[in-house]
């Protein structure tokens, strides 16, 4: 198959690049570096690496444990040690891993944290997880609170609250635990490079705007943003990675082909879609399997915004870097407000010329699922494209229901075919 | 002749329905689903055949000057002497199972006096299956063999049981041999069969018009029947024995299904067995937004399926029951796994059945609004369908709690509301065969 060759080359140095950071974190014990934790939306990279610290995100760990079936197991574990039914996955994913020795995705284990860097960043949950995670494991915690776009606009007194607690707390904070000094021009250094993966980035996701799609900006957008929302933002190697899959996706529209799926290549497209809210890891190629055997393509999606939204235009900017990390943190798509979502995804449903909106509701996170009927009701009013409504999670398989969700898939599909059918048309 | 069919296998019935081209309904059919899906699908579609058969018949009835005015009544007698036919052939399949199963070893001690009672009760059975019945004859058609056959022999069971022969001796045998009679499909040979029973009608008749019947019906025989497309649905749909683009989903199905029953359909509720969909459809039928429960069956017909096994009721006594409740009880868990509990938890606490029965009810009917909300409401007109909408109690509650959410809607239900799906599978069947647009 001609696409396979070249989807491996930067699928291998993504690889490569992820492998290389779990391993040097089961070295932090030997080589001294030191470890902070800290989640992916409102994330500060950069600011990280220019005290050489390396980062830890759980929700990463907790999706490929559940990639890797790992989640049940660990469920249960946090489960059994108290924790409801109800609360979100992803936290007794990681407290189960934790419980169960601490070994990460790649098969080692993964150090304790020498400091907690909660960014708040619109969930609530995170203020908990890191709270249970501080009492686990006995260390600092120091806060970073994004202000939530509940006006749906970043003013100046919201970048000034940032930066502020970013020179007053967090950068102290982590000049502590790394024993380095703030040194602004390497942050500067990071945020360039941080600028030129971002706009590669963009060029990635927007080429589904192209017919046939070259890319599933779903299920295969979610690799494409694994090395940026991940430990690597503002390294070389991130920028290196973007430029090498900028240039293969460019080449795959060129030749007019479709996206690289697990089971080959999808040559078919019948349906774009714009999808809303965070895929399913535990039956994830299940998931994604009813999607293309069907001629499915997602054309734009919501998830992949959560930890970073860039293709309205932000991109890190080396000379303000505090102030567009504010920037950065208050534009993840999570910490928009409701008819902000909206307006973005009415304005792909335009741009990517999709023919409906498919919403998948997860149990665990609030961040996506409130509000997210409303937004599919006013989605189909302003745009008159049909909207379809599945409902799974995060990472706890007993919330997958293979039969109910591939119904409704298809169900929606059809009623796609059906609005396009000529007769339809005609008696309409 | 072309027809158009279409299939619908249901978790706990699997219906047929045949159209003709100009979309009017020729023939349905039902059965119990089971385990093979290939032989329920046949099953129907075997039913659905002879129905259609008989409309066509009673077409050419009609057609005929000299019998058009008694079409109706010799239909019905002729379906009468058919089905008769049909269940002594049945009959006799149970009878040579059941004898077969009576000289397994394991009944070898009393092999000799369990034939003896064998025999008796499928003569009595043999013998109440001949005797004329009136006035069952429509019901005839939707009850299944295994049902009929069940009461009949248990209740003969119970008079010839003894201490010799235990009555669980003689159900052991009955349960062996009705599952063979299901599961295997035999040939009934309609023809024959039709002008068997015609032949039985002739006497009566006196010499003119019996030759008039005999040449009717054989020439709607040689009417053709064509299936020229199928078009399957249904729960099962992932295995149903079809091609993929010969599947529609069952979603779908409901809504041009309720469209066709009634024109004026803007929303469809459906509670089946395993799930319950809230459907909202345009002017032509066309689905334009659909919710339905997620994996958990809590609030389905299956529910309060469970309800009546911890009863000891049949489901269908259950809505009779409730609607004599009194004293509102409030219910808020749906929750399958649970229900026993819950009965049991509140008959202890001297709660009236009708009362708990009538809670129960608007506890699933909430459950279901709720999905109707997030469909996107309840427009005008509204139409119920699936086997909870034979349900009086059920049907009560759904129209108190939508008049209170959306004022007055006019809510119809079909008393053909089972064949619902089929109905839209089958138009989907007449569409593919006139325009190919799914290939579009
Ligand atoms: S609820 Fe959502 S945003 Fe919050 S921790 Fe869980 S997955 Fe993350």
């Amino acid at each position: 198959m001609s696409g396979k060759a070249v989807k491996e080359q930067s699928m291998v140095k993504q690889k490569e690049l992820i492998q290389d950071h779990y391993h040097e974190l089961s070295r932090a014990p030997e080589t001294g570096r030191k470890v902070i934790y800290t989640f992916v939306p409102g994330n500060l990279t950069e600011l990280f690496r220019a005290f050489d610290l390396l980062p830890v995100y759980p929700e990463i760990n907790a999706l490929q444990s559940a990639m890797r079936q790992k989640s049940t197991l660990f469920i249960n574990e946090a489960e059994r040690a108290g924790h409801a039914e109800d609360v979100c996955t992803y936290v007794k994913t990681d407290i189960g891993m934790l419980r169960r020795g601490n070994v990460g995705p790649s098969g080692e284990k993964l150090p304790p944290p020498d400091l907690l860097v909660l960014s708040y960043t619109g969930c609530f949950t995170f203020m908990k997880w890191f709270e249970l995670l501080r009492q686990e494991y006995d260390c600092p915690v120091v806060m970073l609170h994004t202000p939530y776009q509940g006006d749906g606009k970043i003013t100046p007194s919201m970048v000034r609250y940032m930066v502020e607690q970013m020179r007053t707390e967090v950068i102290p904070a982590l000049e502590k635990v790394s024993g380095i000094k703030y040194d602004e021009d390497r942050l500067k250094e990071a945020m360039a490079l941080s600028e030129s993966a971002e706009t590669d980035l963009v060029a990635v996701l927007e080429s589904a705007k192209h017919r046939p799609s070259p890319i599933d900006g779903y299920f295969g957008g979610v690799y494409y943003i694994g090395p940026i929302f991940n430990a690597f933002r503002g390294t070389p190697e991130a920028a290196e990675y973007y430029r090498m899959l900028r240039g293969e996706v460019e080449e795959r529209m060129a030749q007019g082909l479709g996206p690289v799926t697990p089971d080959g290549l999808l040559a078919n497209e019948k349906f774009r879609l714009v999808v809303e809210g965070p895929p399913n890891w535990t039956s994830f190629r299940e998931f994604w399997k009813m999607f293309h055997e069907e001629g499915a393509v997602v054309v734009a999606s919501t998830y992949t915004k959560v930890g970073g939204l860039y293709d309205t235009g932000f991109r890190h900017d080396k000379e303000h870097p505090l102030e567009s990390l504010a920037h950065y943190c208050m534009g993840c798509y999570t910490n928009n407000n409701l008819p902000q979502r909206i307006d973005l995804l009415e304005r792909y449903a335009r741009d990517y010329s999709a023919d409906g909106l498919l919403v998948n509701s997860v149990k665990s996170c609030n961040s996506f699922s409130a509000g997210q009927l409303l937004m599919l009701r006013e989605f189909e009013k302003r745009t008159g494209l049909p909207g379809g409504f599945i409902e799974t999670d995060l990472v706890d398989a007993r919330y997958f229901s293979a039969a109910n969700v591939k119904n409704r898939i298809e169900s929606y599909l059809q009623m796609i075919t059906q609005k396009r059918a000529p007769s339809a048309r005609a008696e309409a | 002749m072309k027809a158009f069919v279409g299939i619908d296998l249901g978790s706990t019935t699997t219906k047929a329905v045949f159209l003709d081209e100009s979309g009017q309904v020729l023939g349905r059919g039902i059965t119990n689903s089971r385990s093979s899906y290939d032989l329920a699908a046949k099953i129907a579609r075997d039913e659905a055949r002879v129905s259609a058969r008989f409309a066509l018949l009673e077409r050419s009835l009609k057609a005929d000057e000299g019998l058009a005015a008694e079409a109706e009544r010799l239909r019905s007698e002729l379906i009468a002497h058919f089905h008769r036919h049909q269940q002594l052939v049945q009959l006799g399949r149970l009878r040579e199972i059941a004898f077969v199963e009576a000289h397994a070893p394991r009944v070898a001690a009393i092999a000799e006096p369990l034939r003896e009672r064998l025999a008796v009760i499928l003569d009595a059975m043999e013998a109440e299956e001949k005797r004329p019945r009136l006035g069952i004859l429509a019901k005839q058609t939707s009850e299944f063999f295994r049902d009929r056959a069940a009461s009949a022999f248990s209740r003969l069971a119970e008079e010839r049981a003894d201490s010799t022969v235990k009555f669980g001796d003689l159900m052991g045998i009955f349960d062996k041999a009705i599952l063979q009679v299901e599961n295997t499909s035999f040939e009934l040979k309609f023809d024959d069969s039709l002008r068997e029973a015609a032949a039985e009608l002739v006497p009566a008749m006196g010499a003119e018009q019996g030759q008039r019947l005999i040449r009717v019906v054989e020439t709607s025989l040689d009417i053709d029947l064509d299936e020229v497309r199928t078009i399957g649905t249904g729960y099962g749909r992932q295995r149903l024995p079809f091609a993929k683009e010969d599947i529609r989903s069952e979603i779908l199905c409901h809504g041009l299904g309720a469209h066709a029953q009634f024109p004026g359909t803007r929303t469809v509720l459906d509670i089946g067995g395993q799930d319950t969909k809230a459907i909202q459809v345009d002017e032509n039928g066309i689905v334009t937004s659909f919710q339905m429960n997620d994996r958990c069956a809590a609030g389905c017909g299956r529910y309060l399926g469970y309800i009546a096994d911890e009863m000891s009721l049949g489901v269908h006594e259950l809505g009779p029951i409730a609607q004599q409740s009194t004293r509102h009880v409030h219910i808020a868990s749906t929750c399958t796994v649970f229900a026993g509990a819950e009965l049991r938890d509140r008959l202890t606490a001297g709660q009236r059945r009708e009362d708990i029965l009538a809670g129960l009810h608007r506890a699933v009917i909430l459950r279901a609004v709720a999905l109707l909300a997030r469909s996107g409401g309840v427009e005008e007109q509204f139409t119920f369908t699936g086997g909870v909408a034979n349900n009086p109690a059920a049907v009560d509650a759904l129209q108190e709690l939508v008049h209170e959410n959306y004022g007055a809607r006019t809510l119809n239900i079909s008393p053909g509301s089972i064949y619902t799906g089929a109905l839209g599978a089958a138009l989907f069947a007449l569409r593919a065969g006139e325009e190919r647009w799914e290939a579009a």
